[in-house]
């Protein structure tokens, strides 16, 4: 792996789109099992928050297919960008209760900026091109209804480009 | 073409995908958006700000003067709020 590291060879990133849940530490396992080279490992996990009590669910819409080419297409770019050894991104869909999982980046590199940098690069930009879309469902059963695109997700993807 | 819709279009046309002969006239994403929203009331409702509406041609994002011509699927959908 160190001879591809420095040919610029890169990794593929392990990409899916699941309803199922995910585990961190099973994940983290899969990209440094049996490697001696790795000196960073960072991981992102999103979960579904009850908004102070008011959401009893959020239900994730997604286009199959586009969902998992996007996200790869993204993750092919962090992968272009930072040296990584490994980087593993998994989007939940359906619906997902208060508390439990929605997206997983694991982001592994021989040294910590890497690793931090993709992980928060890929999630700036699954964020804005990746076709999720969130339905609240509220505790009171009242409105609710979908989650609004923030203009500060747009402003964080912007990050990345230029200077 | 294949034309699908997702999140809160799809709610308003009501109906996730439909098959449509397009005029030759119509030769851009943003033509369609306008044939489409001449339908009726659902589809009126979808684009009735097209300018927020994201479109995909076979599964890659494209802006509002992508021509259609090659395309064999096109999705129309709000801004993206996974994450």
């Amino acid at each position: 792996m160190d001879a591809n590291a420095q040919s610029g060879e890169r990794i593929v990133p392990l990409v899916r789109v699941q309803a199922e849940d995910f585990d961190v530490t099973q994940e983290v396992a899969r990209l440094c099992e049996g490697r001696r080279d790795i000196g960073a490992v960072v991981t992102f996990t999103g979960l579904c928050r009850d908004e102070d009590g008011r959401l009893a669910a959020l239900e994730l819409e997604h286009y199959p297919g586009m969902a998992e080419g996007e996200i790869g297409r993204i993750a092919r770019e962090a992968a272009q960008r930072w040296p990584l050894t490994g980087l593993t991104v998994i989007h939940r869909h359906g619906k997902i209760a208060p508390g439990a999982n929605i997206v997983l980046v694991v982001a592994a590199s021989r040294h910590r900026r890497a690793a931090f940098e993709a992980a928060d690069f890929m999630m700036d930009f699954l964020k804005t091109r990746a076709p999720f879309w969130k339905k609240e469902h509220m505790a009171d059963a009242g409105a609710g209804g979908w989650v609004e695109a923030k203009a500060a997700d747009d402003d964080d993807a912007a990050r990345w480009s230029g200077g | 073409m294949k034309v699908r819709y997702f999140a809160w279009v799809r709610e308003r046309i009501g109906l996730e995908e439909e098959t449509v002969e397009v005029p030759g006239n119509v030769a851009t994403v943003s033509d369609l958006i306008g044939w489409l929203s001449e339908r009726d009331e659902g589809y009126a409702a979808a684009f009735v700000e097209p300018e927020v509406i994201r479109v995909a041609i076979d599964q890659t994002h494209v802006e509002h003067d992508a021509p259609i011509g090659k395309a064999s699927e096109i999705a129309f959908f709000p801004p993206m709020t996974g994450g």
